[in-house]
């Protein structure tokens, strides 16, 4: 996993509560057997004016010229700005994977559906929680301001907007220490195996019947 | 000291190690696995060198992708059309192979949709935590089990390791006292709870649904209701474990056998919230008030009463809503305040995760029996949970009826619901459909989707509008 440490860039709005995992990767993408290449399809159905095929080439395809990320001002954008319930809707880590693919490492919203977020720092992507009175006034900044960049300083846990105002916020302190590492946790768990060898030694005696 | 509630006890129950920043190393009992979200955790244990920490505790089957018409299944992987379909079912195939895991194949009789599957076999049991990556593994819940869904990362973490490191949820009581109106189904009453909370309702929550009304319901009813839980924002749905739990269980094919049941039932009889249990939250449903529900818009939350018309914009709680409202109007071609019962279908969806057992099946069929599908309507397919259910259903006739009144009769799979095989709506075909989401796209490119039960999807196929079933 890629690590974050401070990552700066360009903010996107994508003014709309409840964006659910299929819009951020509908289904069809969902038959890859591989972890990259989702990005030219993410938020394929408002992207894109048609419908969009796995394994396609998507450069001829045409663009929803009304689509907040085909807009010229958002090109390279690599913080998205979003409404309440991101990311609600099934499990499928393939939507943090499109958001990476694509150059997203940051969600700033007032809330997030819980696996989208805990996908997310798996992925190297960065789900920041910030209350609505704030998400919103970042929404209008970023409307009123062409090329409006965030910085997001993860070990200092700010986001600073480009007038120097600086916005904390919270983030839990393990994840936080796997992302500023880019440690993939398997490893960390797996210091621990003889605790998960004594708790399933003591199970396999209690409830036998799981173990056949 | 106050008493525990059933996600307490389970947590508690599963808890390896805790650490100091509040997470907590937690022991996962069953994993279910599908050909959708595990290629790419198989990929990671390879790179890495990784071995399954423990192949027993996982269970495989193709669900998603499979294709549901009789012609295609006869010839196995191979009859798969779409390529990309047929390379990762086919992966499933190898990786369970090369690593060893149990796994129902495509040709298997015991194939089906994994949260029919799981229960059916015995496979979830009470007690159990159960994970699988897919979100409304909240299903397997009704057994009093700590079920959810999870992503790819976590599904290998868990095949390596055998655990998830895991923050404690807080708790949340949907109590529905009183008794369930005739035709009200749990589907009913996971859409009433979804359209009160919100989608976003459940967020960060474990939920247990208790209460009269929820004592009262079948293990088919609970499981729906739990596998909705997500639809609410909860990634773990739940009921207490009680008579009806048992009886479901008992003698399927993982259960406990001879005297390990009656020590299994000794430990589950302790799986219920305490009395003095303290809830984080409780919200409190009258079983009257609810009536059969039908989605109009684009999120679960978008639902009313069949009685009811398409909500106007003054109904908005505040601009959010607004917006989405009006999104919704458009997408769905509907109008603020037209009636329910005038939507015309083009296609009707009768299985999933969530109504695609022997009870839904039975349902449909007793309004399907003796009557046609309308003229209107070009497609009213009932897909089964599982080969099982196939087989039950059509030991007792139910595929006859279907097909005598119009329906297609299909093999087991997710099919309609999500559309990743060939089964799904052309763009602006509105679908009346037993399945779990209503978001834009979910069934098909364009496709208008209203979330029913079982019995309010056949009647609606009959009459090629929304009618209520209590009066059909």
């Amino acid at each position: 996993m890629k690590p974050f440490t401070v990552h700066k860039g360009i903010a996107a709005p994508m003014d709309r509560a409840n964006i659910d995992t299929d819009m951020i990767i509908p289904k069809q993408f969902l038959k890859s057997i591989k972890r990259s290449g989702f990005g030219p399809n993410l938020f394929d159905e408002l992207r894109y004016l048609d419908e969009g095929q796995p394994d396609a080439d998507n450069s001829g395809r045409p663009l929803n010229p009304d689509f907040v990320l085909n807009q010229p001002r958002y090109q390279g954008a690599s913080v998205l700005l979003a409404r309440e319930n991101f990311g609600c809707g099934s499990s499928r880590e393939h939507a943090p994977w499109a958001l990476e693919d694509f150059g997203f490492r940051a969600i700033i919203a007032p809330s997030y559906a819980d696996i989208f977020f805990n996908n997310s720092f798996k992925n190297g992507l960065l789900p920041i929680v910030l209350d609505d009175a704030t998400v919103d006034r970042l929404f209008k900044a970023v409307a009123a301001n062409e090329g409006y960049e965030l910085t997001i300083d993860l070990a200092q846990q700010k986001v600073i907007t480009p007038d120097g105002e600086e916005i904390p916020f919270e983030v839990d302190a393990f994840r936080k220490h796997c992302l500023l590492n880019g440690l993939d946790d398997i490893g960390l768990t797996l210091q621990d195996a003889d605790d998960i060898r004594a708790y399933e030694a003591n199970r396999r005696q209690q409830s036998p019947w799981l173990f056949s | 000291m106050a008493g525990k509630t059933l996600y307490d006890k389970l947590w508690e129950q599963h808890v390896v190690k805790e650490r100091d920043d509040g997470t907590a190393l937690i022991y996962i009992d069953r994993q279910l696995l599908h050909e959708v979200t595990s290629p790419q955790a198989f990929e990671g244990l390879r790179i890495a060198g990784r071995k399954p920490w423990r192949l027993d505790a996982n269970l495989a089957t193709p669900d998603h992708n499979v294709p549901t018409t009789p012609v295609e299944r006869e010839s196995g992987i191979d009859g798969i059309q779409d390529p990309v379909s047929r390379i990762q079912v086919r992966t499933l195939d190898e990786n369970c192979d090369e690593f060893g895991i149990t796994e129902f194949k495509m040709q298997d009789k015991r194939q089906g949709i994994v949260h029919v599957v799981g229960p059916e076999q015995g496979a979830t049991l009470p007690g159990m935590t159960v994970v699988c990556g897919d979100s409304h593994t909240a299903t397997h819940g009704a057994f009093a089990a700590l079920a959810h869904g999870i992503g790819t990362s976590e599904v290998e973490h868990v095949l390596a390791t055998q655990c998830l490191i895991q923050r404690k949820m807080k708790n949340l009581l949907i109590k529905v006292e009183g008794d369930l109106g005739a035709g009200i189904t749990g589907k009913d009453v996971v859409l009433h709870i979804i359209g009160v909370i919100g989608t976003a309702g459940g967020n960060g929550c474990a939920m247990e649904f208790g209460g009269s009304a929820i004592r009262s319901l079948s293990m088919e009813a609970r499981m729906t209701m739990c596998n909705m839980a997500i639809e609410a924002g909860a990634r773990v749905g739940m009921v207490g474990f009680d008579d009806i739990t048992a009886e479901y269980v008992k003698g399927r094919p993982y259960a406990p056998k001879a005297d390990q049941w009656e020590q299994a039932l000794a430990v589950w009889k302790d799986l219920v919230s305490d009395e003095d249990a303290v809830f984080d939250k409780v919200v409190e449903i009258r079983a009257e008030d609810i009536k059969p529900q039908v989605t109009w818009g684009t999120s679960p939350e978008m639902v009313t009463t069949i009685d009811g018309t398409v909500p106007t914009l003054d109904d908005a709680a505040d601009e959010v809503e607004r917006s989405g409202f009006e999104r919704a109007y458009q997408y769905m071609g509907l109008k603020p305040g037209q009636k329910i019962t005038d939507i015309q279908l083009d296609r009707v969806f009768i299985g999933s995760c969530t109504n695609s057992r022997i009870e839904d099946l039975r349902a449909a069929a007793d309004v399907a029996r003796g009557r046609k599908v309308a003229g209107s309507v070009k497609q009213a397919l009932v897909v089964p949970g599982s080969g099982l259910v196939k087989a039950q259903a059509e030991a007792e006739g139910l595929d006859k009826i279907f097909v005598e009144a119009g329906f297609e009769w299909r093999e087991p799979g997710c099919s309609m619901c999500l559309a990743m095989n060939a089964d799904k709506l052309g763009s602006g075909e509105h679908c009346a459909s037993t399945s779990n989401r209503n978001f834009e796209g979910r069934q098909g490119y364009g496709g208008r989707t209203h979330l029913v039960s079982p019995a309010m999807a056949a009647a609606a196929a009959i009459a090629g509008h929304f009618v209520d079933v209590r009066e059909f």
